[in-house]
């Protein structure tokens, strides 16, 4: 009893293995591009490590890249096997691989699956590395002194700027850290010296943000300083302004970024699976020759027996390939009656 | 003759063969110059709002459409190709080689022309930019103006993507009043002190917007009161040179068009060589076709030249068969006046002649 069994003429084997070389092919792109979005994934990702903290998240486009060159070179594989299968001749040079690379290919399968999820599963991986990395270089944004930290000032700006984003979750973040520099100010100013006393690290806190913060789209010129000071500015009311500064934080904007990336990634690597199709062909054709007739119908299955057969079967096969390789040495078994009758 | 090659069958074949690969590639280069046409469109189309005029469209424009043009000449060149070295189809393309030769010339002539006006217009273009930064800057508070509402966030995005500030730089912003009336508190008296200060009653202030901030600044960034040193701690307007871009507006946007054009120079250059080695080889494959169909022997071998005469000659041919052509023209109304006037006359004489020889037919 056979699972999934379908008849095949000798014109649906034909359609069956053109439309499967076609996948295949449609496969080796899609490996292709699988790869290079890996790539785009590795570079954008070290683009940005100075704000990544600590978490390896690089193991997410490595898995990509190895899995984009796998899948180039199966589905090649693949498709040069469906080419083959038409002319049976051809076909009797690719019978003993076809069964080791089906089992090759659903292994495969499952990996390309699995790296589906990792992308969906770095979502969280991926958001702890940013808060961290975004808070340490807000903290470090006013030592441009520092050797080390000297370009996170400008990273920071040229973020703010570019993802149209301001602090982690908010411009809030901006009012809790000191981002101004000692050597800038005059600590004989009563007003510095009373920021400067009016916290317990003797940290310069004020309501300002910096100027990559500022929204293009605001119809007014950008309001940096006092925010929270309604009467400071004319015509102001900071509960109601919206569009005097970026309003997203940048933890949000570059998860955003990420996860567009990854969906996209996921998306192609779903499509990767099209090898059902070769088992079919396979099976088809191997009973034809079986029956001497090329020309003929034939049966299609996915697999031979019913599951629970075939998997007896193949642990059958698996511990008679154990008993072989064990040193104690099995009597031969006895030579079949029928020679002597 | 001039350039007179001799050419056997065999030559004539490789020739032909090469041509046609060397039209296939001219068709290619035309294809990269109408889409270097059309980029270059695109990026004066995305900062036409800066832009006064629009005399420099002209360069996008030519390249547009003589890479049209060359993509047609030179397919036409390839199918000529195709049919030389056939004898039956190659004479219906004899009518046309003239007007070819003369359309791919032309071609020729505007790209060199093309190069002369990229850097020609280069004053235009300035001109053009001055007025329309000038124009930007002085509607930069007017975002409640329909029609000018967008200029704040223009200029906003072109002093932060192209790194500059102002026009010339920043101290142009000190001459306009870039805050508009509606954020300004009349009541103060700081307001209306500025207010008085001047003629025409604007409110000017020694500040420039956020956009002029450079981001390599180790400070943060200074934006007001940039002219009073007392104002900010540990600051010398003088001396400080990464507070603010030091570049004027219409510098940094000149230098990109410019670059632009330049960098694509060296391209247009190789497809003008193309185009003249794609002219000058048919007209070699054309004569020495041609000389071979005449000897009525296709194996035969002929000789290939640029002119029949030398280039005097052909000069003073051409001008005399333009010449008579004109002159054609205009004597042609009266030829056929008198041509009609003759003719009649002629049929009279032809008339008389004939009646006694049918008069006389019958009787025997």
């Amino acid at each position: 009893m056979a699972v999934l069994k379908v008849k095949f003429t000798k014109t649906r084997r034909d359609k069956l293995a053109q439309v499967l070389w076609i996948l295949n092919w449609i496969s080796v792109v899609t490996g292709v591009l699988l790869f290079c979005l890996g790539l785009f994934l590795k570079v954008e990702i070290n683009k940005r490590e100075e704000l990544m903290a600590g978490r390896d998240v690089q193991y997410v486009p490595n898995m990509l890249i190895a899995v984009g060159l796998l899948a180039c070179a199966i589905n090649f594989l693949g498709g040069k096997i469906c080419y083959d299968c038409v002319d049976t001749n051809k076909f009797l040079r690719w019978k003993l691989i076809i069964l080791p690379y089906i089992i090759c290919t659903f292994f495969f399968t499952f990996c390309v699956l699995v790296g589906a999820v990792m992308c969906y599963s770095m979502h969280g991986e991926l958001e702890e590395a940013l808060n961290v990395g975004l808070s340490d270089a807000l903290k470090f944004y006013k030592d441009t002194d520092t050797p080390g930290r000297c370009f996170l000032k400008r990273t920071v700006d040229m973020l703010q700027i570019h993802f149209q984003c301001c602090g982690n979750s908010g411009y809030k973040d901006w009012f809790q850290i000191q981002w101004i520099s000692n050597r800038y100010l005059d600590m004989s100013q009563k007003e510095v010296v009373d920021r400067l006393r009016s916290n317990v690290e003797g940290k310069y806190l004020m309501d300002g943000v910096p100027f990559s913060c500022c929204n293009v789209n605001s119809p007014r010129p950008c309001i940096q300083q006092q925010i929270n000071n309604n009467s400071a500015h004319f015509n102001y009311e900071h509960q109601t302004e919206e569009l005097n500064l970026w309003m997203r934080g940048c933890r949000q904007a570059l998860l955003e970024y990420y996860t567009h990336i990854m969906q996209s990634i996921g998306l192609t690597v779903l499509i990767l699976s099209v090898l059902t199709g070769v088992r079919y062909l396979q099976t088809a054709l191997e009973n034809v020759l079986r029956q001497g007739d090329p020309d003929s119908e034939s049966d299609g299955w996915l697999l031979e027996n019913s599951l629970m057969e075939t998997a007896r079967t193949n642990l059958n096969i698996i511990k008679s390939l154990v008993g072989r390789t064990t040193p104690v040495n099995h009597k031969a078994p006895p030579t079949p009656s029928s020679e002597e009758r | 003759m001039l350039l007179k090659l001799k050419f056997n069958q065999q030559r004539r074949v490789r020739l032909a063969q090469g041509l046609w690969l060397l039209s296939w590639t001219a068709v290619m280069c035309g294809a990269f110059v109408f889409c270097l046409g059309v980029y270059l469109k695109m990026e004066l189309f995305r900062r036409a709002e800066v832009m006064d005029d629009s005399d420099i469209h002209a360069v996008p424009n030519i390249l547009m459409m003589v890479g049209l043009a060359s993509i047609g000449t030179n397919w036409i060149a390839s199918r000529i190709c195709q049919d030389s070295l056939d004898e039956s189809r190659f004479p219906r393309w004899r009518v046309f080689m003239l007007a070819w030769f003369a359309v791919a010339t032309l071609l020729c002539v505007l790209l060199v022309a093309v190069v002369m006006l990229s850097y020609a217009l280069q004053g235009r273009l300035e001109e053009s930019l001055k007025v329309g930064l000038r124009n930007g800057i002085r509607f930069y508070k007017d975002t409640d103006v329909p029609g000018r509402c967008f200029q704040k966030e223009t200029i906003d995005r072109l002093q932060m993507e192209f790194r500059c500030c102002g026009n010339n730089n920043f101290k142009d912003w000190f001459e306009v009043q870039w805050v508009s009336n509606r954020y300004l508190d009349f009541t103060s008296k700081d307001v209306k002190d500025r207010v008085r200060s001047n003629v025409d009653g604007r409110y000017l202030l020694d500040g420039v917007p956020f956009s002029c901030c450079n981001p390599a600044s180790p400070r943060p960034c200074l934006q007001n009161q940039l002219t009073d040193n007392s104002a900010h701690f540990n600051y010398d307007y003088q001396t400080e040179e990464l507070n603010l871009y030091s570049r004027g507006c219409r510098e940094a946007l000149i230098n990109y068009y410019m670059e632009l054009m330049n960098s694509t120079g060296p391209g247009v250059l190789s497809v003008i060589l193309i185009q003249m080695s794609v002219i000058m080889s048919l007209r070699f494959l054309q004569t020495s076709v041609e000389g071979a169909m005449a000897l009525e022997d296709p194996e035969a071998e002929s000789e290939g030249f640029l002119l029949e005469k030398g280039v005097k000659e052909t000069f003073e041919d051409v001008k005399v068969k333009v010449l008579t052509m004109l002159k054609a023209a205009q004597i042609n109304p009266e030829a056929a006046a008198a041509a009609e006037e003759s003719c009649g006359g002629a049929d009279a004489e032809n008339g008389g002649e004939k009646t006694p020889v049918k008069t006389s037919t019958p009787a025997s």
